[in-house]
């Protein structure tokens, strides 16, 4: 109990102070995550309302291999990505392996079918009444989707808010393709994982109230903003 | 001015679905402008039968022209606007719901923006979301919105169904503006005196098919058909139960 008391204040001390350490690797969680998000959100959503929107045959097993994607083990993930950006995999020679550029793929990969999926739902739902009227007033079906995804956009939020935490919080794919590497690839999960390995609890549990203080944050941006385009 | 899209040419039209016939052997022929209110009992295939006309369903057999062209014609569609029964509002704000229609590449709208929300009187409410007007006003902004593309043809599906009468007045009055503007207007309706207000011309439908097709005027006081007149006196015959 007494060195849980004493972790928790050195822990809250270092976030007091900013510590530069803490700062570099908070900081460079924030940048392959919220990266990964953007680009899967990009990827992901047009994606999504099209899968929602369109009739095609197979519809259903791409339907299925999506959801079934959602729920990947990131540290398989991490492997098949270590696997084609090793050496003598088919990508080697971009270099990219033990850097952020690989983490951020490799994150890309681990939260699009999320994205997708949800997108999926979401537009399915908002197509059911918008499409007598986008049938009505003959809006192509590109642009039907973007509307859908204009219109959706306070739900979609929840997907990409989905897909962030999705990146921020997982540890198996950016140990594996990043390496942990001090100041170039040490994320806050996978800094938790060391620092806790060797016994320093105090850093580790400061990035964990860091980790859940960011949780917080984007959940209640992501609320407040969805309250004012619901309508 | 004469309308690009009429006649109006059905031939031998049917749908079916899940193997019953829901309209049968349609042929009609509508050359005039003005307002053609289709009457007929709940489940008779009146709103099947103006979805058919507008092309947002597929029929089983016969063929429907517009002007001579087919109304799966991509031109002819777009020369079409639809108000439904429960109007569907984008999610954005009211004035926004009719610049979305005006930027569509097909719009020609003699109206601006300002102009219709005016006609819808609503130009005092343009910024507000959509989906917090009432629903007079809901389905005040879906009819102007639906005049926002410059429609040759307005197809309406019971606008005034969950209305109250002053709201249904105000829709009454907008239809009639419609149609003083040259737009040929197909009515749905279940509200035999709104019928007899507005239409030129009657349709009436029973069990899928063209029971009577006639001016109001003759419809109404000189129906041909005893379900006609059965539905006009508001008798329910064991058929249409």
């Amino acid at each position: 109990m007494q060195d849980f008391r004493q972790s928790f204040v050195q822990a809250s001390q270092l976030i007091a102070e900013l510590d530069p350490t803490l700062v570099e690797i908070v900081l460079l969680s924030l940048r392959v995550s919220l990266s990964a998000t953007a680009i899967a959100c990009l990827i992901g959503m047009p994606l999504g309302a099209l899968l929602a929107t369109r009739e095609f045959p197979g519809k259903w097993l791409v339907t299925v291999v999506l959801n079934t994607l959602m729920g990947m083990p990131p540290v398989v993930l991490g492997l098949l990505f270590y696997m084609m950006l090793s050496a003598s995999g088919p990508f080697g020679w971009m270099e990219l392996l033990y850097t952020p550029g690989a983490m951020i793929a490799v994150q890309i990969f681990l939260i699009l079918p999320i994205v997708t999926a949800l997108t999926k739902q979401i537009v399915e739902i908002s197509w059911t009444e918008y499409q007598p009227l986008l049938g009505s007033l003959s809006v192509g079906k590109w642009a039907a989707a973007k509307t859908l995804l204009w219109d959706t956009r306070g739900s979609l939020l929840t997907a990409a808010l989905a897909g962030f935490a999705r990146a921020i919080s997982e540890v198996g794919a950016v140990i594996v393709v990043g390496g942990n590497i001090n100041h170039l690839t040490r994320v806050m999960t996978t800094a938790i994982a060391l620092e806790t390995s060797k016994g320093e609890l105090a850093l580790a549990l400061a990035l964990g109230m860091i980790l859940l203080l960011i949780a917080l944050s984007v959940n209640a941006l992501v609320f407040s903003t969805r309250q004012r385009v619901m309508l | 001015m004469s309308n690009p899209l009429l006649p109006l040419h059905v031939t031998d039209m049917s749908l079916d679905l899940d193997s019953r016939r829901l309209l049968s052997n349609i042929t009609l022929t509508i050359s005039n402008d003005g307002i053609t209110a289709i009457l007929g009992h709940n489940g008779a295939g009146k709103s099947l039968l103006l979805r058919a006309l507008h092309g947002l369903i597929n029929t089983s057999g016969g063929t429907v022209t517009w002007g001579g062209q087919s109304v799966t014609d991509a031109r002819t569609r777009q020369q079409q606007s639809m108000v439904f029964q429960k109007p569907v509002l984008l999610r954005r704000s009211v004035e926004r719901n009719i610049s979305y229609v005006m930027k569509l590449p097909h719009a020609n709208s003699e109206f601006t923006v300002a102009e219709l929300l005016q006609l819808a009187r609503l130009s005092n409410k343009a910024r507000q979301p959509a989906r917090t007007l009432s629903g007079g006003e809901q389905q005040r902004l879906a009819f102007v919105r639906a005049l926002a593309t410059g429609p040759s043809v307005l197809f309406l599906d019971e606008p005034t169904a969950n209305l109250d009468p002053d709201a249904t007045l105000w829709i009454e009055k907008l239809i009639e503006t419609a149609a003083e503007r040259a737009i040929k207007v197909f009515l749905v309706t279940h509200d035999i005196a709104q019928a007899r207000r507005l239409a030129q011309e009657v349709l009436f439908i029973r069990n899928g098919r063209v029971e009577e097709h006639a001016a109001a005027r003759q419809f109404f006081t000189h129906p041909t058909s005893t379900h006609s007149q059965s539905f006009i006196d508001g008798i329910l015959t064991g058929s249409d139960l």
